[in-house]
C-alpha cells in the first residue's frame, strides 16, 4: 500500500498562482472528490473545487491530471492551479488530505518517488539535492521561527512528555520480569495521566482555530427574518453599495461576501436571504445556504427591525450572536437589554456598531499573542497525537497502549526532530533499576 | 594442511549456530574449538530465552537453527513472560541443565555429516590477496574461502576480582590474541565489559526462609522439534538484598574492579552490577535475585542478579547479608570480564567484513550480549559464509521480518556504545514480529536457503495448509451480534454483521465460546486458532504500519556500492560524509536510519543506487 502525497509545488503564499500537486494511487479519487469529476488527462480544465465534507466552495481553478506511469513521478498526479491566498491553499490541502490514502508530502518526497519510477535521470537528481536541503531547512527554520520558537518549543515538551509516558510503558514491556515494581509504576502513571494530556492537547488544537481566523480572516454573517434591513446594514458596514437594497421581501437570495476591516482584523461581512417560509425553490435555497453559513460563522449578527419584531434562532449551538434592532429611527419599544439599536438609513448607532465588532474581533482572536498551530503540517502533528494518546488511555494490552504512545511520540518528533529507540531506552535505564 | 568450505572459530552459541547452518546449507565445515568440550557451554546464567531474546530463539528454531531444541532438551522449568501484556511480547523463558544442554548441543552437532570438529587454538588469519583463505591453528593449517569469528569474550579477555586479575575468556579459559591480527587487518577495535555472580553451594542455602518460583504448568517449548526433556520441572526460589547489603557495598566500593578505576570499558547499563544497583539507585531498599539451579544432579546455585567485580572477601560478606544466604558457600568467585570486540558497523547485513572478503563475525564479537543474541547471528554468518563459498544466494532478514534483522541492523548502521542485548522496544514493527508466528515469518526464507531439516520443512507444508484452510474458514463465518446473544454473549447489538475473525477481535468471544457457537472449528487446532485470534486483534494496527513497511523494503532494494566514497558524491554536506563515512551503508534504507541523516542527503545518494537484482 503507498500513500498517495500532496504538496504546494509552488512557493509560498500569497502569490497569483499556486500549485498543489497530487501524487499516488489515490490522486484522481481525491481529484473527484473535490472537482466532481476527473478532466480528460494531460488537459487544463476548470473545476470548481469545494470542501467535500461541507460543500463549501473552495476556489475555481485549473486541473490537469497525468496517468502513470507517463507523469513526472511515475504514479497517477494530478496539478490543482489554485488562486494564491493562503486561505485557498489551506483550505484546499486540508480537503485533499482528508481524502483517503492522502497525506502531506515529505520534503523530497516527490524526487524519490520519480526517481524510484525511473522517471528521471541521474543529472536531474543530482541537482535536486540542493534544492530539497533548502527546502527542508526552510521548514525547519518556519517551525522555529514562528512565534519566536515558540512552536519549537512546545512541540519539544510535548515530545519529552511523550517520551516520559513511552519509557514507562516500554519499560513495563522489556523489563517488568526483572525488577517487579516497574509494571506497578506504569498502571499507577498511565490512564488518567493520558487522557489529561490528550485534554490539554484539544485545547492547543481549538487554538489553532484562533490561528486560522488571523490568517483568513473572521466571518459575520448577517440573518434575520425578510425585510428587516439586513443588506442596508451590510452596505452601512462596508460603506458602499456592495448589496442590492429594495423594499421587496426576498431581494437577496444568495450569499453576498464583503470584506471590511475591523481595526487592523480582516473579516468577511456575510448578507444571507432573509429567514421565512417560502414556496419558491430559488428563496428555498437561499434560506437553506443563509442557516449554513450562520452555522459556521464566528459571529451571527441578528436582526429585527419595529415592524418585523422577534429574533430568529439559527440553531441549538448557534455560534455567537449580536442582536441588532435596526430602523431605530422609527422606533425603539422592543430593545432588549445586550442589544444594540441602529440605524442603517440615517446612520444612528452605527458608530456604536462598528465599536463593538471591533472589539470582539480583538477578543477572539487576541493578535497580541502568537498562535502557535497556524500551518497545516503542524496542526495534523497535534491532532494525530491527539487521537494517539486517547487510544493509548483505552488500549485493551499494555502492547498496545505502548504502540499508540509510539505514534503519539513520532508525531512531535516530525516537527521537533526525531525520535529514536535511543531516546526511549536511555529514559528507561536512568530511571529504573533494570536487570538481574 | 585440511581443505574445507567454511572455517568456524569458537564453539560458543554463535559458533554453534553457525557450524549447524553453513553444514545445512551443505558446506564442508569446521568447528574450531579451544577444548572439545567447549560446545554448548553456558558460561553465565543457566537460563535461556526472556523478553526480546525468546524472540530470537523461535525465529532461529524457524530459520531451522538448533539453540530451542537444544533449549527443549536441557529444560529445568520454563515460563512464559509478560503474560499480561500482549501476545506481541509474550517471551518464552526456559532455565536448563548445563550438563544436560551441553549434551544436547553435542548430539545435535554430531547428527551434521557435513560437519567436523577440530580441537585446535587459531593463532592466524591467512590471506591471499587481501581476501581470506584459512587458519593457522596449533594443529596447523585449515584452508577456506569464508571465516566466520565467533570468539565471544575470548578475545583478549581479561578477567577482573576486585583488584586482581587474570587473562581468560571465562574462569578456566585461556584468552585469545587474535584482536591483534583484527587490528593488523584494519578493523576497528575497541573494549567492552560484562559481569558474572558468584556461584553457591546449594546445600549451604537456607531455603526454608525463601519464597519458591515455578514454571508454568503448560510447560512452553522453543521448537515441535527434538525431543524436550520428560523430567519434572524445578523451580527457582526468590530473595533480595537489603539496607546491610548496600551499607557492606558501599563501604568496599574502592576494592572493585569498576569502581577502583581498574576497568575503564563501557558494559551493560541493563545487567549492571551490584555495585552499579547500589550507587545509581540508592534509594531503593532492595534488588530482587533469583536463586537458579543449574542442574538436575548439581549443587550448584546461580544467584541471578548478584554481577560483581568485588573482591572475594567482600562477596562473602554482602552474600550473607542475604535472607536465606547468611551461611551460603562460594563455590567460585564472581568476576567482571573485559574483552575484544569490533566495530559492527564495518559489516554488511551478511555480517561480512565489507573490506575483507571471506571473514565474517559473529556474536559477543559485534559487541552484543546474551547467548540468544549471539546464536541467532551465528545462524546468519553461517548461513552467509556457506553462500560465499558454495556460490549460493544470500541470506537476509531486514527489520519488518524479524528480531534478527532489527538487532542486525542496529548493529550494522549504528554500532554499539554498550553490550547490545534485545529488547522489543527496538522493534517498530513489534505487532507483526511474536513468538507464535516466527515460523510464518521466516520458515519459507529458510527452506529456500536450504536450511530447514526434511521432517521441520514437511510439516511447515502441512501447517500453512491447515492455516490457510482456517483463515479462509474463519473469513466465511459470520453472525450477527443478535445470533450471538441468543448464545448468551454480551455484546454491543449494532447490527453489524461479522465475521468469525472479527469477531475473535472482541473480548466476549472466547474460543470455548466460538466453538460452541460454530461447531466447523474442530478442524482448527487450539494453538492455531490462538495465533489467529491475535492476527485478527492485531490487524487494524498492522495495516496502519503496512505502507512504511513496503517504503523500507523499497529503500532496502536500493544498493548503495561498498566502495562509495561518500567525500566524492555531489551535494553531501561534511556532517553528512562523516555520518555516512562511519556507518558506510549498504542500502538506501540503511542510510536513512543512520542516526542524523538528512532527507536531502538520501536524494544526493540517489544517482549512486542500483536495483538489487531479484
Amino acid at each position: 500500500m503507498t500513500h498517495t502525497i500532496a504538496a504546494l509545488a509552488s512557493g509560498r503564499p500569497p502569490a497569483a498562482l499556486a500549485v498543489i500537486r497530487l501524487s499516488g494511487p489515490d490522486a484522481f479519487a481525491a481529484v473527484q472528490a473535490l472537482a466532481g469529476r476527473i478532466p480528460p488527462p494531460r488537459r487544463m480544465s476548470l473545476c470548481r473545487l469545494h470542501d467535500p465534507a461541507s460543500a463549501v466552495l473552495l476556489d475555481q481553478a485549473l486541473v490537469a491530471v497525468f496517468p502513470g506511469p507517463n507523469s513526472a513521478s511515475g504514479e497517477d498526479l494530478a496539478e490543482l492551479h489554485l488562486h494564491g491566498g493562503p486561505a485557498v491553499v489551506a483550505g484546499v490541502l486540508a480537503a485533499l488530505t482528508a481524502q483517503p490514502g492522502v497525506r502531506l508530502a515529505e520534503p523530497g518526497e516527490y524526487t524519490r518517488r520519480a526517481f524510484a519510477n525511473g522517471r528521471m535521470d541521474l543529472a536531474q537528481v543530482e541537482g535536486l539535492a540542493d534544492l530539497v536541503s533548502a527546502e527542508t531547512a526552510s521548514q525547519r527554520d518556519q517551525a522555529l521561527a514562528l512565534a519566536g520558537g515558540a512552536l519549537g518549543r512546545l512541540a519539544d515538551h510535548w515530545r519529552e512528555r511523550c517520551l516520559d509516558v513511552l519509557a514507562e510503558a516500554e519499560a513495563g514491556l522489556d523489563f517488568a520480569e526483572d525488577e517487579e515494581d516497574v509494571a506497578a509504576r506504569l498502571d499507577e502513571a498511565a490512564r488518567h495521566q493520558l487522557v489529561a494530556m490528550a485534554d490539554e492537547l484539544a485545547v492547543l488544537i481549538a487554538d489553532a482555530t484562533r490561528a486560522a481566523r488571523i490568517r483568513n480572516g473572521l466571518t459575520i454573517t448577517v440573518t434575520g427574518p425578510p425585510n428587516v434591513g439586513k443588506s442596508s446594514l451590510v452596505n452601512a458596514l462596508a460603506m458602499r453599495d456592495a448589496a442590492i437594497v429594495t423594499a421587496i421581501a426576498g431581494t437577496t437570495r444568495d450569499a453576498i461576501e464583503v470584506p471590511i476591516d475591523l481595526g487592523g482584523l480582516a473579516a468577511i461581512l456575510i448578507d444571507t436571504a432573509g429567514l421565512r417560509d417560502t414556496t419558491d425553490p430559488v428563496e428555498a435555497e437561499g434560506i437553506a445556504r443563509a442557516r449554513q453559513r450562520a452555522s459556521t460563522a464566528d459571529l451571527v449578527i441578528s436582526v429585527a427591525s419595529h415592524d418585523v419584531p422577534g429574533w430568529a434562532a439559527i440553531a441549538e449551538d448557534d455560534p455567537q450572536t449580536l442582536q441588532l434592532l435596526n430602523k431605530a429611527d422609527l422606533g425603539t419599544a422592543l430593545l432588549p437589554p445586550g442589544a444594540i439599536a441602529v440605524s442603517a438609513v440615517t446612520g444612528d448607532g452605527m458608530g456604536s456598531l462598528r465599536q463593538w465588532l471591533t472589539q470582539w474581533a480583538g477578543s477572539v482572536t487576541r493578535p497580541g499573542e502568537p498562535a502557535l498551530l497556524s500551518q497545516a503540517r503542524h496542526r495534523a502533528a497535534f491532532v494525530d497525537a491527539e487521537l494517539a494518546l486517547r487510544d493509548a488511555a483505552q488500549a485493551a494490552e499494555p502492547v498496545l497502549r505502548a504502540e499508540s504512545l509510539r505514534s503519539a511520540a513520532y508525531s512531535f518528533g516530525r516537527i521537533a526532530g526525531r525520535v529514536g529507540v535511543d531516546d526511549v531506552l536511555d529514559r528507561i535505564f536512568s530511571r529504573f533499576c533494570i536487570g538481574k | 594442511m585440511t581443505a574445507y568450505d567454511v572455517i568456524i572459530v569458537g564453539a560458543g552459541h554463535a559458533g554453534c549456530e553457525a557450524a549447524a547452518a553453513a553444514a545445512r546449507r551443505g558446506a564442508r565445515t569446521a568447528l574450531v574449538t579451544l577444548c572439545a568440550d567447549d560446545p554448548g557451554t553456558l558460561s553465565c546464567n543457566p537460563a535461556v530465552g526472556g523478553i526480546g531474546k525468546g524472540h530470537l530463539v523461535t525465529e532461529i528454531d524457524a530459520l531451522g537453527g538448533i539453540m530451542g531444541r537444544v533449549t527443549d532438551a536441557a529444560r529445568l522449568q520454563s515460563r512464559m513472560l509478560n503474560r499480561s501484556k500482549g501476545p506481541a511480547v509474550h517471551g518464552p523463558r526456559t532455565q536448563v541443565d548445563r550438563k544436560l544442554y551441553r549434551a544436547a548441543m553435542a548430539a545435535t552437532l554430531a547428527d551434521l555429516p557435513a560437519l567436523s570438529i577440530v580441537t585446535a587454538s587459531v593463532q592466524a588469519l591467512m590471506l591471499d590477496q587481501q581476501q581470506i583463505c584459512g587458519v593457522d591453528t596449533s594443529q596447523g593449517r585449515l584452508t577456506a574461502p569464508a571465516v566466520v569469528l565467533t570468539t565471544g569474550t575470548f578475545l583478549g579477555g581479561m578477567m577482573h576480582i576486585g583488584s586482581s586479575r587474570e587473562a581468560g575468556g571465562r574462569v578456566g579459559g585461556a584468552a585469545s590474541d587474535l584482536g591483534s591480527a583484527l587490528r593488523a587487518l584494519g578493523l576497528p577495535v575497541s573494549r567492552l565489559k560484562t559481569g558474572t555472580p558468584a556461584r553457591l553451594d546449594g546445600r549451604s542455602i537456607d531455603w526454608s526462609a525463601l519464597e519458591w518460583q515455578y514454571g508454568d504448568s503448560d510447560d512452553p517449548r522453543f521448537s515441535h522439534f527434538g525431543t524436550a526433556n520428560y523430567r519434572p520441572p524445578l523451580p527457582c526460589a526468590i530473595t533480595r538484598t537489603n539496607a546491610a547489603t548496600h551499607e557492606i557495598i558501599r563501604e568496599h566500593l574502592g576494592e572493585s574492579a569498576l569502581y577502583g578505576g581498574h576497568i575503564n570499558s563501557v558494559g551493560p547499563r541493563y545487567c549492571p552490577s551490584i555495585e552499579d544497583k547500589v550507587m545509581r539507585f540508592g534509594d531503593r531498599d532492595g534488588h530482587q535475585i533469583f536463586l537458579e539451579p543449574e542442574g538436575y544432579d548439581d549443587l550448584t546455585i546461580y544467584p541471578n542478579g548478584l554481577s560483581t567485580s568485588l573482591p572475594l572477601h567482600v562477596q562473602e560478606k554482602f552474600i550473607a547479608s542475604i535472607k536465606g544466604l547468611e551461611r551460603a558457600r562460594i563455590l567460585r568467585a564472581g568476576y567482571a570480564i573485559e574483552y575484544d570486540h569490533v566495530d559492527p558497523r564495518a559489516l554488511s547485513a551478511a555480517l561480512a567484513a565489507k573490506d575483507m572478503p571471506g571473514l565474517f563475525l559473529a556474536g559477543q564479537i559485534n559487541g552484543t550480549t546474551g547467548y540468544e543474541e549471539a546464536a541467532a547471528q551465528g545462524l546468519v554468518a553461517g548461513a552467509n559464509a556457506a553462500a560465499l563459498a558454495l556460490g549460493l544466494p544470500d541470506l537476509l532478514v531486514d527489520r519488518t521480518q524479524a528480531y534478527i534483522g532489527v538487532m542486525i541492523d542496529d548493529l550494522t548502521t549504528h554500532g554499539v556504545a554498550e553490550p547490545y542485548r534485545m529488547f522489543t522496544s527496538r522493534a517498530e514493527y513489534r505487532l507483526r514480529l511474536r513468538a507464535d508466528n516466527a515460523d510464518q515469518r521466516l520458515t519459507q526464507i529458510g527452506i529456500t536457503a536450504g536450511l530447514i531439516p526434511s521432517d521441520q520443512a514437511a510439516q511447515f507444508v502441512v501447517e500453512q495448509h491447515a492455516r490457510a484452510a482456517a483463515c479462509a474458514l474463519l473469513g466465511s463465518l459470520s453472525a450477527t451480534p443478535y445470533e450471538l446473544s441468543l448464545h448468551g454473549v454480551d455484546v454491543r447489538q449494532d447490527g453489524q454483521n461479522r465475521s468469525l475473525f472479527d469477531w475473535l477481535r472482541f473480548p466476549a468471544v472466547s474460543h470455548e465460546l466460538a466453538r460452541r457457537v460454530w461447531p466447523e472449528l474442530q478442524i482448527v487446532s487450539d494453538e492455531l486458532l490462538t495465533s489467529l485470534a491475535v492476527d485478527a486483534s492485531y490487524a487494524s494496527y498492522v495495516a496502519r504500519q503496512e505502507s512504511e513497511v513496503s517504503a523500507l523494503r523499497r529503500d532496502e532494494a536500493l544498493k548503495l556500492p561498498a566502495s562509495l566514497d561518500f567525500a566524492a558524491v555531489a551535494g553531501l554536506s561534511r556532517e553528512m560524509i562523516e555520518r555516512l563515512g562511519q556507518a558506510r551503508p549498504l542500502t538506501l534504507g540503511a542510510a536513512s536510519r543512520v542516526p542524523g541523516v538528512t532527507p536531502a542527503a538520501l536524494i544526493a545518494l540517489l544517482p549512486h543506487t542500483s536495483r538489487r537484482a531479484a
